[in-house]
C-alpha cells in the first residue's frame, strides 16, 4: 500500500512532469554516472583519451589489489575493525535509546537533540583535540584508538533511530503481554525489542556504514600503523594505477549494498504500521 | 441456591488512588459474586479504567484491597494474577499471527506443544476465527480483531476476565451481536467478568448486575431492572433511560408546589382523550416518532412533560388528559419515595 502512494506522485501539468524526468535523469547521472566509470575501469586493461573504446579487458587490476598485502591488510581492518565499532555502538547506545524512547515526549526531544547538538560540530576540530588525549593514553596509532574514533561517528544513529522504535512501540502491548503472564524481561525480548526492530536494522546498517567510510579520523589516528579501505585511498591514488582505485573503490561499495539489500525486505515489511490501533 | 453457598470472585475493598495530585478513585467497595457479570457503567473520566486496570495489576491502590478468590491480590504483578484483560484497543502483536497471538499466554506458562495446539484451536474455534488462524491482526477486520483479543484472554482460563469497552471501536449492529457473543460465552464457562462501558444500552443488556460510578464512586450497584426502576439518586436516575424533571411534591398522581424533585420516566406519562381518575388536562405541544414508538411532549400550564407513546399517538395540538402511573421523589439527590 505505502509503495502505491508514493508511485502515485501528483503531477498537475505536463512541464512539471517533464521537469520531474529531467531531475531523475540527472540523478541517475550523477550516482550511476561515476559508478558504471568505476565498474568498466575495473575491468580495462587500458582506456585513455582519445580512444572511444578500451584497449582490452582484464583480472589483472583484482588479482593484484587481492595480492597487494597492504591492500589486503586494509581490506582486513576494515572488515575487522566496522563490525566492532557496531557491536561496541550498539552495546553502549541501545540501552540510552531505550531509556529514551520511555521518557516523556518532552525528555526525549531534549536528549535527541543534544545527542544532535553534540553531533554538529565540525568533526575535525574535535578530532585535533581527541589526538592530544590519545598522546597521553597511548592511543595513538592502535586499533583501540581507531574503533573509539568511529563510534563516535556511530552514535547519532544508534540513538536517534532506535529511541524512536522504542517510543513507537505501543504501551498497551507490552502491557497485554504482562497480563498474559511473561515477566518484564520477557516483554522486552519478545514484543518491546521484536517491534523495534526494523528500527534498529536500520540503525544497525546506518552505523556499520559510517564506520566503515570514515576516513578523516581514522588517519589521523590509525596511520601509518592502521589503514582501513578508506584511509588507504589516499595512498592508493597517488600510487597505484586508476584501475586499481577503481577495484578498490567497488570492494568499498560492495558491502553497504550487501547490507541495504539484506535489511531492505525487514525494514520496508511494514509489519510496524499493520495490525494495531494506536489510541 | 442460598447466598451463603455463592462465593465472592472479586472484592475490592475501600480502594483509593491517587493520580497527578487527585484523588481518582476514592474509598471505593465492590463485591462481585463468582460467574456473575458486573458492569462499571459511568460519564467519561468517572475512574473506570483506573479501577480495571488496579484490578488487572498494572496500578496498584494507593489504600485498600482487592481479593480475587479470596485471595490478596494487592501488590501483585499483572504477571501474577489470575485475571485476562481485553484491551479497548484490543492490543493485539502485530508481528505475530492470529495463532501466535492467542498461543503467546501458554508458551509463557510453558506449555508443551500439543497442548498449546489444542488449547488454541479450542479457543479460536470458540470465537469462530478458525479460519484466520494464519492471518496477521493487521489483514483481519475490526470485529474479528476483537474476537482475537477475547480468545487471547479466554485460552488463559482465567478466575476473573476483564473488558474495558471492548465494543467500542464497532459499528453499532457488530455491537450488539458482538456484545451478546460475549455474554453467551460468559455465561457457558461461568467465568467472572467485569466489563467497563459508558453505554447505558449494553450495560442493560448484558450484566447480572451494574454498578454505576461518578466521580470515583460508585452511586448505587444493582440489577439492571432495580437500577431502573428504582434508581437511588437523581444522578443515577437521569445516567440510565431518561427522566422528566419536575420541582415539587407528588400526590394523587399530580405534581404540587413543593422544594423536592419529582423524576418521571416518559414510558410512565400516558395520554387519552377522555378524563380517568387522577388524570389532569394538557396539550399535546409536539411528536416526533422515534421509530417503533412517538416522543410526545405535553404541556400542562407551565410544566411540559416528555412521553413514549407506542399505540393512539395522538396529533400535535390535540387536547386531552394525561396521567402519571408512577414517580421518583428526590430530597437532596437522594432518593425518598416511590410512588
Ligand atoms: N496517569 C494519570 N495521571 C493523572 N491523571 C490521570 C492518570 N490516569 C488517569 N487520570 C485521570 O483520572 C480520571 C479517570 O480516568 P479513567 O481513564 O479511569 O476514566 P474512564 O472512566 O475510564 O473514562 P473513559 O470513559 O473516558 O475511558 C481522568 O480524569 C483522568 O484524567
Ligand atoms: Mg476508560
Amino acid at each position: 500500500m505505502v509503495k502505491k502512494e508514493k508511485a502515485r506522485v501528483k503531477t498537475s501539468s505536463p512541464l512539471v512532469k517533464a521537469l520531474l524526468v529531467l531531475f531523475m535523469l540527472c540523478m541517475a547521472f550523477f550516482i550511476l554516472g561515476p559508478l558504471a566509470w568505476l565498474g568498466v575501469h575495473a575491468f580495462v586493461t587500458n582506456w585513455t583519451y582519445p580512444n572511444l573504446t578500451p584497449d582490452g579487458w582484464t583480472w589483472h587490476w583484482w588479482t593484484r589489489v587481492l595480492d597487494d598485502s597492504a591492500l589486503e591488510g586494509a581490506i582486513r581492518n576494515s572488515l575487522i575493525i566496522s563490525p566492532i565499532v557496531v557491536l561496541c555502538s550498539m552495546v553502549i547506545c541501545l540501552p540510552a535509546a531505550y531509556a529514551a524512547g520511555r521518557m516523556t515526549y518532552a525528555g526525549r526531544k531534549t536528549f535527541l537533540i543534544g545527542m544532535f547538538a553534540a553531533n554538529s560540530f565540525p568533526k575535525i576540530g574535535l578530532f585535533a583535540s581527541i589526538a592530544t588525549l590519545y598522546y597521553a593514553l597511548n592511543l595513538m596509532g592502535t586499533v583501540v584508538g581507531v574503533i573509539i574514533i568511529q563510534l563516535l561517528g556511530t552514535i547519532i544513529y544508534m540513538t536517534w533511530i532506535p529511541a524512536a522504535a522504542f517510543a513507537a512501540v505501543p504501551r498497551n502491548l507490552e502491557e497485554a503481554a504482562r497480563d498474559a503472564g511473561a515477566s518484564k524481561f520477557r516483554v522486552f525480548r519478545t514484543i518491546t525489542l521484536r517491534m523495534a526492530m526494523p528500527g534498529i536494522l536500520v540503525a544497525i546498517v546506518m552505523s556499520f556504514l559510517a564506520s566503515f567510510d570514515e576516513a578523516q579520523g581514522t588517519y589521523l589516528v590509525g596511520a601509518p600503523a592502521i589503514f582501513t579501505m578508506p584511509t588507504e585511498m589516499y595512498s592508493l591514488v597517488q600510487n597505484y594505477p586508476i584501475q586499481v582505485a577503481a577495484v578498490f573503490s567497488l570492494l568499498l561499495a560492495f558491502p553497504s549494498v550487501l547490507l541495504i539489500g539484506l535489511a531492505r525486505k525487514h525494514i520496508v515489511g511494514g509489519q510496524l504500521a499493520e495490525g494495531f490501533q494506536i489510541k | 441456591m442460598t447466598e451463603a453457598v455463592q462465593q465472592d470472585g472479586l472484592v475490592l475493598n475501600g480502594l483509593t488512588k491517587i493520580l497527578g495530585g487527585r484523588v481518582i478513585i476514592d474509598n471505593l467497595h465492590l463485591v462481585v459474586k463468582k460467574g456473575e457479570m458486573v458492569s462499571l457503567l459511568g460519564p467519561s473520566g468517572c475512574g473506570k479504567t483506573t479501577t480495571l486496570r488496579m484490578i488487572a495489576g498494572f496500578l496498584i491502590p494507593d489504600k485498600g484491597d482487592i481479593l480475587l478468590d479470596n485471595k490478596d491480590v494487592t501488590t501483585l504483578g499483572p504477571e501474577k494474577r489470575p485475571s485476562a484483560m481485553v484491551f479497548q484497543n484490543y492490543a493485539l502483536w502485530p508481528h505475530m499471527t492470529v495463532f501466535n497471538n492467542v498461543a503467546y499466554p501458554l508458551k509463557v506458562r510453558k506449555m508443551q506443544k500439543p497442548e498449546i495446539e489444542k488449547r488454541v484451536h479450542e479457543a479460536l474455534a470458540l470465537v469462530n476465527l478458525m479460519h484466520h488462524k494464519d492471518s496477521r491482526p493487521g489483514q483481519i477486520s475490526g470485529g474479528e480483531q476483537q474476537r482475537v483479543a477475547l480468545a487471547r484472554a479466554l485460552v488463559q482460563e482465567p478466575d476473573i476476565l476483564l473488558l474495558d469497552e471492548p465494543l467500542s471501536n464497532l459499528d453499532a449492529k457488530l455491537r450488539v451481536k458482538v456484545r451478546e457473543d460475549i455474554r453467551d460465552l460468559q455465561r457457558r464457562l461461568g467465568i467472572t467478568t467485569v466489563i467497563v462501558t459508558h453505554d447505558q444500552d449494553e450495560a442493560l443488556s448484558i450484566s447480572d448486575r451494574i454498578a454505576v460510578m461518578n466521580n470515583g464512586k460508585i452511586e448505587q450497584f444493582s440489577t439492571p431492572q432495580e437500577l431502573y426502576d428504582r434508581p437511588e439518586t437523581e444522578y443515577v436516575a437521569n445516567f440510565i433511560g431518561s427522566l422528566n424533571h419536575v420541582t415539587g411534591e407528588y400526590a394523587e398522581g399530580q405534581v404540587i408546589s413543593g422544594s423536592a424533585v419529582v423524576g418521571i420516566r416518559p414510558e410512565d406519562v400516558h395520554f387519552s382523550k377522555v378524563q380517568v381518575p387522577g388524570s389532569f388536562p394538557a396539550t399535546v405541544e409536539l411528536v416526533v416518532p422515534r421509530g417503533h414508538f412517538c416522543e410526545v411532549y405535553l404541556k400542562r400550564d407551565d410544566v411540559k412533560l416528555r412521553a413514549f407513546i407506542s399505540s393512539d399517538v395522538p396529533t400535535a395540538g390535540t387536547q386531552g388528559f394525561a396521567r402519571i402511573s408512577k414517580a421518583l421523589i428526590y430530597k437532596d439527590g437522594k432518593l425518598v419515595r416511590v410512588a
